[in-house]
């Protein structure tokens, strides 16, 4: 008899429990299904050279990031600063200019200072879709072979670089090292 | 006032018109080979999420991102991708997420099975109900002594 009385409390309290978890999550927070996938394929001019085409192969080679970013998007333009740091500490980014327009972009770069290495003008958002950006700003971690490690949805900020980016790039880095030592040791067992 | 009135009419039509052509406008594209790839292509954008605005479909979202991913589901349904295909391509890049229906798999089935396990439950406690009434509902048994009392209290009222 007792238990029936305490049942609608019982299951009032797992209502409001799970609410509050609910209140907690962030529905922006999406899972990327690119992570742990190579790169996706993409052929676009580049910003500063419409003659020169870019393709995924130009990111790929040691551990960087990609960066997607546009003039208009005012998050890009606020985390910009910690990219030019990035880029000062010897950490390659590229860039998708995403959206936007040639001269707006180059202009901007040429103002506040460029941080990218190649930088890929998707005016369309093309390879957009094939990256799966959902806005700007997004930031990706690929590593040495050109795999997609990691995803950022939104700007970064210092403790997420310091918590998640810059850990996960030594690791990487650590790996290719690996990587090139075995290749090494391989081919002068082979000699 | 007439007049007003005549031109107010007059000028409806052109207004509806001008929205119509508004409407085409964000729907683009549309025009398709054959009726299938039409039908294909109507369905698909009713059935991916923009990722964006989260709550509306890319045929209803005018944002930037949904105009990109019809612009994309046009291109491969032109391409002759199936239905199946073009799903794939964007659960490969946005995730499950995008179907508006989600699939039957290990991280669903709750969600799959909750409709008949609430109906289950409601069966349940509608069952307990029904059986306990039927139990109060049984005429109490009085001794031959009770029946005198209650007779002589009906009759003294």
């Amino acid at each position: 008899m007792k238990l029936r009385l305490l049942l609608p409390l019982l299951a009032t309290l797992a209502l409001l429990g799970l609410l509050f978890v609910g209140l907690g999550m962030n529905s922006r927070d999406l899972p990327s299904p690119l992570v742990g996938k190579p790169a996706p394929a993409f052929a676009l001019e580049a910003l500063e050279d419409a003659e020169r085409l870019i393709t995924e192969q130009d990111f790929i080679g040691e551990v960087a990031l990609v960066n997607v970013w546009a003039t208009w998007c005012s998050t890009c333009r606020s985390e910009k600063p910690l990219l030019m740091e990035l880029a000062a500490g010897g950490i390659p980014i590229h860039a998708f200019n995403y959206r936007d327009e040639r001269d707006a972009a180059l202009r901007y770069l040429g103002v506040s200072g460029n941080p990218y290495r190649t930088i890929a003008y998707d005016p369309r958002g093309d390879a957009g879709i094939d990256w799966g950006v959902y806005a700007t700003p997004e930031t990706y971690v690929l590593d040495a072979e050109g795999v997609i490690r990691y995803k950022r949805i939104g700007p970064l900020s210092r403790q997420l670089l310091l918590d998640e980016v810059l850990p996960l790039v030594e690791k990487l880095r650590a790996e290719q090292l690996r990587a090139e030592k075995l290749r090494e040791a391989k081919g002068v067992a082979q000699s | 006032m007439k007049r007003s009135l005549f031109l107010s009419l007059l000028g409806l039509p052109l207004w509806l018109a001008a929205g119509l052509a508004m409407a085409l406008a964000i729907g683009q594209p549309v025009e398709f080979d054959n009726e299938a790839q039409k039908r294909q292509y109507d369905t698909l954008v009713r059935e991916l999420r923009c990722t964006v605005c989260q709550s509306e479909t890319i045929h209803e979202s005018n944002a930037e991102l949904a105009a990109d991913m019809r612009r994309r589901v046009y291109d491969m349904t032109l391409a002759g991708h199936d239905a199946d295909a073009i799903i794939e391509f964007m659960v490969q890049r946005y995730g499950d997420y995008v179907r508006y229906r989600p699939p039957l798999q290990a991280n669903t089935w709750l969600l799959w099975a909750s409709p008949f396990l609430l109906m289950f439950g409601g069966a349940l406690v509608w069952w307990r109900i029904v059986v306990g009434r039927r139990g109060m509902a049984e005429r109490p048994d009085f001794t031959e002594q009770e029946r005198a009392v209650l007779e002589r209290l009906r009759h003294d009222a």
